[in-house]
């Protein structure tokens, strides 16, 4: 079900000149883009069921700037959404019809790597992957690796909080980043966290992230890097049940080990992928699991025979170890382009994102496949399965009003199916627009009302990112009562391209 | 929902006091067990006990998590744990037996094991997955979940670590589990303060399993954990003389409850919080340096205007955390926007501003 959502709609040109026109006396012209041409690229992010041109862009290209934007914004009462690289996959950076949208791709340098404190410090337009690389000379790396790495920025992981696939051994944004300084709507500067490991005060290093800027506009981040492993192994076991998979993992878990990544492929993923990729995968089998261990090779060694013992005893019908460097990069290649894949066999792919418990992941599945029949769409799950976080494919037609429908609704049940086994709508990917009904569901109203609390805290107008990440309690209210009544429920003001 | 799961019978007094507290603007004082009393400023008040609200929830260690109310005693805790083979992975002090899980979510120290890296260290934030609280309008809030990866909403419930009961009353909470390593071995060399520094630098900037180091009076101890090979390869590269299995268990524990004869001494205890590869402190007064060096206790012989001024130099903060302290702040002030910002976070958690006043800071 959707409800309308706060900032669509069309722009007030009389308003956007008068935009335009304030912070042309504050910042050159060439950093403020205001006709339809201009800001028509920026009408959506990586969840582009969602579209919504901004009224004014603004590229700053330094900090003074961004500070000098939100002051402005700020007195003119005018919403703000922050912008990276646009990768996000719930709308997070959606932009508002009456807002400035604030993008801070030019904010893009790495400012400094310490190899010794082991740490690097960099604006927020800094890619994912380049952290890696500017790293890689001192035998450090930056751990978590979204999959959209190549392109999405620090400054973006820090909102959503980005995991990726090793974010089962070395952790989340979260756990890898240091300190953050930003400014508060009101074009305040504010520092959280420390270069040392703890702070005084209360920890507003942990609200900050993963708080998908409604609190802060992020433009400097100190990172904590990690020493390179010498050795990384892949191994590949084929099941001949998809709950003997999920079963597997568990049991991997269980036994104490912590492989550096643990991904899940359905069938419908392998045969999806491997046309594409050529990796190798076992087609005959129900499910694959993708293990890689990583450390020095003495340990690498002890750990893959440790697993691959585990991986036998709960009933792998074949396990293949990558006999050399590249054929273990075959292996994630297959895994890393299921989403590229998705799209190439079907006009449009909806990738969902919840967190179960591990031991629910078999009950899961065997429901999302019982949901292809009834919603008419196919479904291939490929995932962080050490996690247990979730991500079927929905494969559906844009063209088709009605394949749209159910693509929606077969989302929203398996994320009310995530709530349901004791888990959560959004593991990595975010609430942006996408998941603001189903928050409704996962948390009491008090709780959602110290959230919208919180947020005024940093925000009493509610002008950075308004109507993303937290739900208003009318908006529940509004979900509530459409659930009560069941039946079909009404699908309103949803753009749909 | 988390909240469901916490009896109301449990409750019930609890949530009474806070409200007849709130509505009568009278100041409590969080304390269970009280074993960490001594830390932050002191705070007046009548006492909230929440040790009644106590045992474990829920323990399925192939999810490597647990669910634990605040009042269960944090010895319990850990012995259900090791006879699963699991522990904490932030190693966190008691600092007496009756020491509490809500205490120690509240104080959010950590151990010996933060000098690691990987995932099988961290503070408590980092292992902290979901809290059930209760503001100080006695309403009872659940955030965050059982699962590891989560971001729905703010996360609230890592916002509690090291809140030392400001914010409200933990009830409940979910910790991410790591398994014990499957070898150990501790190390002894003597080395004087720079050297310890820079090897403990040089080791952590590899991938090598060292989980603690400690460094006090020329002597440089290291713990190693991990898969067996790996830290037998890294005893025989690194060198030193060896600890017996129990030794290196008392020494390590006597670190982490400061129970070792460097802290049999009289006067102020400093906390130094500081960078890795910060320089030494250079200040008066006997050290201990754990964490590679991000830590460093400090009985000084010079005023906290020195310490704090040279801990904020080298990049981080002194808090003054055992000892005579009066006219001296516990903990170092924050820069005025943040401190502005703290207080309106309070404000909305306890409006009535009753929960532990002052401990952390008297703004």
């Amino acid at each position: 079900m959707r409800i309308s959502l706060e900032g669509t709609g069309s722009i007030d040109r009389e308003q956007r000149t008068r935009t335009a026109a304030a912070l042309a006396r504050v910042l050159p012209s060439e950093s403020i883009l205001a006709s339809d041409e201009e800001t028509l690229p920026y009408e959506c992010d990586a969840l582009t069921l969602y579209r919504q041109p901004p009224m004014v862009v603004v590229l700053p290209s330094n900090e003074a700037e961004v500070a000098t934007v939100l002051r402005v914004c700020s007195s003119l009462g005018v919403p703000v959404v922050p912008r990276g690289a646009g990768t996000g996959l719930s709308g997070g950076s959606l932009p508002h019809s009456g807002g400035v949208l604030l993008a801070l791709a030019k904010l893009n340098r790495i400012l400094a790597v310490d190899p010794l404190a082991r740490t690097a410090r960099l604006q927020p337009g800094v890619r994912n992957a380049a952290i890696s690389e500017a790293a890689a000379r001192h035998g450090l790396f930056y751990a978590p690796d979204p999959s959209s790495q190549v392109a999405c920025t620090i400054g973006g992981n820090v909102a959503e909080n980005s995991g990726g696939i090793h974010c089962l051994k070395y952790g989340l944004t979260f756990h890898n980043v240091l300190a953050v300084r930003g400014f508060t709507m009101s074009g305040e500067e504010i520092e959280v966290g420390s270069a040392a490991l703890d702070a005084p005060g209360l920890d507003l290093l942990s609200l900050v992230i993963g708080s998908e800027g409604t609190l802060i506009v992020v433009t400097e981040v100190l990172v904590r890097l990690l020493p390179r492993p010498a050795v990384a192994r892949c191994l590949l076991a084929s099941f001949d049940r998809v709950e003997a998979a999920a079963d597997a993992v568990a049991a991997i878990i269980a036994a104490g080990l912590v492989p550096a990544a643990l991904e899940m492929m359905d069938q419908a993923a392998t045969r999806m992928v491997e046309p594409f990729v050529r990796a190798g995968y076992d087609l005959d089998a129900a499910a694959i699991l993708l293990c890689e261990v990583d450390g020095s090779e003495l340990e690498v060694t002890e750990e893959v025979a440790l697993i691959e013992a585990v991986l036998l005893a709960a009933g792998a019908a074949r396990i293949q170890l990558a006999a050399s460097e590249a054929e273990r990069l075959l292996f994630w290649a297959g895994r890393k382009n299921a989403f590229p894949a998705a799209g190439r066999v079907s006009p449009d792919y909806y990738c969902m994102d919840g967190t179960i418990p591990r031991r629910q992941l078999a009950r899961v599945l065997h429901a999302i496949r019982g949901m292809e029949a009834t919603y008419g769409l196919r479904c291939p799950n490929v995932f962080h399965a050490g996690d247990g976080n979730l991500h079927p494919l929905i494969l559906f037609d844009a063209n088709d009003p009605d394949s749209v429908i159910r693509a929606d609704e077969f989302g929203i049940a398996i994320l009310e199916l995530c709530i349901e086994v004791g888990g959560t709508v959004t593991g990595e990917h975010g609430v942006g627009v996408e998941k603001l009904n189903q928050l409704c569901s996962q948390f009491d109203a008090s709780s959602r009302e110290t959230f919208l609390a919180l947020r005024r805290a940093f925000d009493p107008d509610g002008l950075l990112n308004p109507g993303k990440a937290i739900p208003t309690l009318q908006r529940c209210a509004e979900y509530g009562r459409a659930h009560i009544h069941g039946g079909r429920l009404p699908f309103a003001e949803l753009p749909r391209f | 929902m988390r909240a469901a799961q916490l009896p109301p019978a449990m409750t019930a007094r609890l949530v009474d006091q806070v409200r007849s507290a709130a509505s009568a603007c009278r100041a409590l004082k969080i304390e269970a067990g009280g074993t960490k009393a001594f830390y932050g400023n002191p705070t007046l008040g009548e006492r909230l006990d929440p040790r009644e609200c106590a045992g474990i929830v829920a323990y399925e260690p192939s999810e490597l998590v647990v669910t634990a109310r605040a009042g269960t005693r944090l010895a319990e805790l850990e012995s259900a744990l090791a006879a699963q083979g699991q522990m904490l992975a932030f190693e966190p002090p008691h600092f007496g037996d009756d020491a509490t899980v809500g205490g120690c979510i509240a104080a959010g120290l950590a151990g010996p094991r933060r000098a690691a890296t990987g995932v099988a260290s961290g503070g408590v934030r980092d292992s902290l997955l979901g809290v059930t609280m209760l503001d100080g309008r006695g309403a009872i809030l659940a955030f965050g979940g059982t699962v590891m990866k989560n971001v729905a909403g703010y996360d609230v419930s890592r916002l509690m670590a090291g809140s030392l009961g400001t914010l409200g009353v933990v009830l409940e909470a979910s910790l991410r589990l790591v398994a014990r390593p499957a070898a150990e071995a501790t190390l002894s060399l003597e080395l004087d303060e720079r050297a310890a520094l820079d090897r403990c630098t040089a080791w952590l900037g590899q991938p090598l399993p060292v989980s603690a180091t400690a460094w006090a009076g020329g002597r440089l101890h290291v713990r190693l954990s991990g898969a067996t090979s790996a830290v037998a390869a890294a005893r025989s590269a690194f060198g030193g003389d060896t600890l017996a299995a129990d030794a290196a268990a008392s020494f390590w524990s006597a670190i982490r409850e400061q129970t070792a004869p460097y802290f049999d001494r009289e006067g102020p205890l400093w906390r130094v919080s500081l960078p890795a590869n910060a320089r030494p402190l250079e200040l008066q007064g006997p050290q201990l340096l754990e964490w590679g060096g991000a830590l460093r206790w400090l009985y000084a012989r010079d005023g906290a205007a020195a310490v704090r001024g040279r801990a904020a130099a080298l990049g981080g903060h002194a808090t003054l955390f055992r000892g005579e302290r009066i006219g001296i702040p516990a903990f170092t002030r924050r820069p005025a926007a943040v401190a502005q910002l703290e207080a309106r976070l309070r404000a909305q958690f306890d409006p009535a501003g009753i929960f532990n006043r002052g401990r952390m800071h008297a703004d």
